[in-house]
């Protein structure tokens, strides 16, 4: 495949989204109002390029992911995905835009059909998308990705529940990978891995991006995941951004106080290098979430680079 | 703080300080597909006050230690086939499951993963929290409501007055977890067992609950046990660490030397695949492979077919827990080579 050819121009430009929840009352199911998820959200994916959506629980960044693949319907804004405004969209147009753009999930164990082989699992997309590879090579088509993406080729004709973890969501990277996409959306795709598997996905991830020229739109509440793999990087709090930059900006020189406190409350290895535990009177829940004025012991890289040493 | 004593051959003072000591543990599952043995010869003491960290990843029974001290594995699957369980002079494998239930009931408390799946939905979390007050010590209505009102405060739920009438759905998850919490500490337990109680919760309410049990402790001085798959999120609190893999303590020790200076590869390798700020953009060193099957555990020491140091003497014979050359007393390792892992660093 070839690499991507070194553009300016965005892949995904997502601006002014905003995606509301109707509430319903109880009995009559009317709408009584709504919950705004997401506010006024503008970011750019380049070709290429990892941008790292980071936030807490509620925050609005699965809602973001799913309007860009086209699973929600945005309220306002638009979604622009290789120069086209995908929210206008008809069906029909919508699927070849899918096609360029995967995802891939969180539970390695839900998101996987039980009755399929990993074979026929990583050929599903070519069911939908005849002409990406002839019917005639699936089989050695998906022999490849598997061997691409870590996984024994032999064992094409096994079953998701007789895999690890690991080499499911390994799965559901060559899945994603079958349609040959440009973006590939991870949402939370390490985060139920355990430590050591998920450092040889972050690798995989890294190696295909080279390999590929792809882009991720990588979302995770794990600040040290985003920090090793993301060049740029949103902090979400209560569906807006709050701020944006590169990792370095974030990291290094956090200006808004919750990415502060966010940063300061990163599980630190060896904290005997450094910070001392907090009491926990000092961050209380209320003064989090009201986005306050809020100041804890907030710490820069430079300080926990200190740490990792 | 008591020493670490390793393995039932090296016991050689008595363990009279310590409150929990568990010795040699076996614990087997039998399933459709064969038995696993989920604990081979786990070893370990508690000290009053003192904070043990058990880490490891799944499947390496980390969570089967605490629920086998609790009498809580899952019946009739798994079962305790060896080794002892001592509280407090007491071996509870040696006592039928309900007497070993009373004593949890008021003196080993535990703190699960789910506070939602372990609240009741359709009781207030006032009736829930005064439940132990009632039924243990036989309290009245009005008065075990008074010391769950005092309970919820003391774990830091705001407007406690309000918000005790409140069902669990009301809540958010940080403070159904510090609900739980209160209803753990009620009887003032000598033990408490925390079974990854932050893993549902985001990063800043993570550091509240954890920063909240570091200060009972303090204030009480009871024993904690903080099972957790996480390294950073116990380092703070924690005193001693025990790592474990395959159903086997594979390191244990003082936290920072377990840290600073692990003498098992499997430590340095869980160590060496946090993503660190040091290493932007660049590689990890991953542990290669999986986690073993414990139904197909590999001849000899479970982690050689993962192991960077392996040689045939690994894929033979078990590694028994010793001290390596040059570290502490209470420093131990299950590695024929963990002079070479400490030198490699």
């Amino acid at each position: 495949m070839p690499k991507a050819a070194p553009t300016h121009q965005p892949l995904l430009s997502v601006s002014n989204l905003k995606v509301a929840y109707p509430i319903r009352s109880s009995v009559l199911r009317r709408i009584v109002g709504e919950k705004v998820a997401v506010r006024d959200v503008t970011f750019e994916v380049k070709p290429g390029e990892t941008v790292g959506l980071v936030g807490e629980s509620g925050s609005g960044k699965s809602t973001v992911a799913r309007s860009v693949i086209g699973l929600i319907k945005p309220d306002a804004g638009a979604i622009g995905f290789n120069g086209h405004d995908i929210t206008r969209y008809s069906p029909r147009q919508l699927k070849s835009v899918r096609r360029e753009m995967q995802m891939v999930f969180q539970d390695p164990y839900a998101s996987l059909n039980p009755r399929l082989t990993v074979r026929d699992l990583i050929a599903e997309g070519w069911r939908v998308h005849r002409d990406v590879v002839p019917r005639g090579n699936w089989t050695a088509v998906a022999q490849e990705l598997m061997e691409r993406v870590g996984l024994n080729p032999d064992y094409s004709d096994r079953y998701a529940h007789q895999f690890s973890g690991g080499q499911r969501q390994r799965i559901g990277i060559a899945r994603a990978l079958a349609l040959k996409p440009k973006l590939i959306i991870c949402d939370e795709a390490v985060s139920a891995l355990d430590v050591s598997v998920q450092a040889q996905v972050l690798n995989l991830l890294q190696d295909l991006q080279e390999e590929l020229g792809l882009a991720y739109l990588f979302i995770s509440h794990d600040l040290s995941v985003v920090e090793h793999l993301c060049a740029r990087v949103l902090v979400l709090h209560g569906g807006e951004v709050v701020e944006e930059g590169s990792v370095h900006d974030i990291f290094d020189r956090p200006q808004h106080d919750y990415t502060k406190a966010l940063l300061a409350a990163v599980p630190v290895v060896r904290p005997w290098l450094g910070r001392s535990v907090s009491s926990s009177t000092s961050t209380h829940p209320e003064r989090l979430t009201q986005g306050g004025t809020i100041a804890p012991n907030i710490q820069s890289r430079e300080e926990r680079n200190d740490i990792y040493s | 703080m008591a020493e670490m004593r390793i393995g039932s051959d090296a016991v050689t003072r008595s363990a009279a300080a310590s409150l929990l000591s568990v010795r040699d543990l076996q614990v087997e599952f039998t399933t459709a597909a064969g038995v696993a043995r989920a604990l081979d010869g786990v070893s370990f003491d508690v000290s009053p006050g003192e904070t043990l960290a058990i880490l490891g990843e799944s499947g390496s029974g980390k969570s089967v230690t605490g629920q086998a001290v609790m009498a809580l594995l899952p019946k009739p699957a798994g079962s305790i086939v060896g080794g002892s369980i001592v509280y407090d002079g007491l071996d509870l494998t040696a006592r039928p499951v309900k007497d070993v239930r009373k004593l949890c009931a008021t003196e080993i408390a535990m703190v699960f993963q789910d506070p939602l799946s372990s609240l009741n939905p359709v009781f207030q979390v006032g009736y829930q929290v005064a439940e132990p007050f009632r039924r243990r010590l036989g309290m009245g209505k009005r008065e075990a409501w008074g010391k769950a009102l005092e309970l919820l405060k003391r774990v830091g739920i705001p407007d406690a007055e309000t918000r005790i009438g409140d069902y669990p759905h009301q809540f958010s998850g940080g403070q159904r977890q510090r609900i739980m919490i209160a209803m753990a500490i009620a009887l003032e337990p000598r033990l408490l067992i925390a079974d990854e109680p932050t893993t549902a919760l985001d990063v800043t309410v993570q550091k509240q609950i954890i920063a909240l049990l570091a200060d009972l402790q303090a204030e009480t001085g009871m024993a904690m046990i903080l099972i957790s798959h996480d390294l950073g999120v116990v380092a703070q609190v924690a005193e001693r660490a025990a790592i474990m893999y395959a159903g086997r303590i594979v390191e244990t020790g003082p936290i920072r030397e377990v840290y600073d200076r692990p003498a098992h590869p499997y430590t340095r390798g869980l160590l060496d695949s946090i993503p660190s700020a040091a290493e932007i953009g660049g590689r990890l060193t991953p542990i290669v492979g999986s986690p073993p099957n414990l139904l197909a555990l590999p001849s000899g020491c479970s982690f050689n077919p993962r192991c960077p140091f392996a040689t045939d003497r690994c894929r033979t014979k078990v590694p028994a827990l010793r001290q390596p050359a040059s570290r502490g007393s209470d420093h131990a390792a299950g590695c024929h080579y963990s002079e070479e892992v400490l030198a490699d660093a």
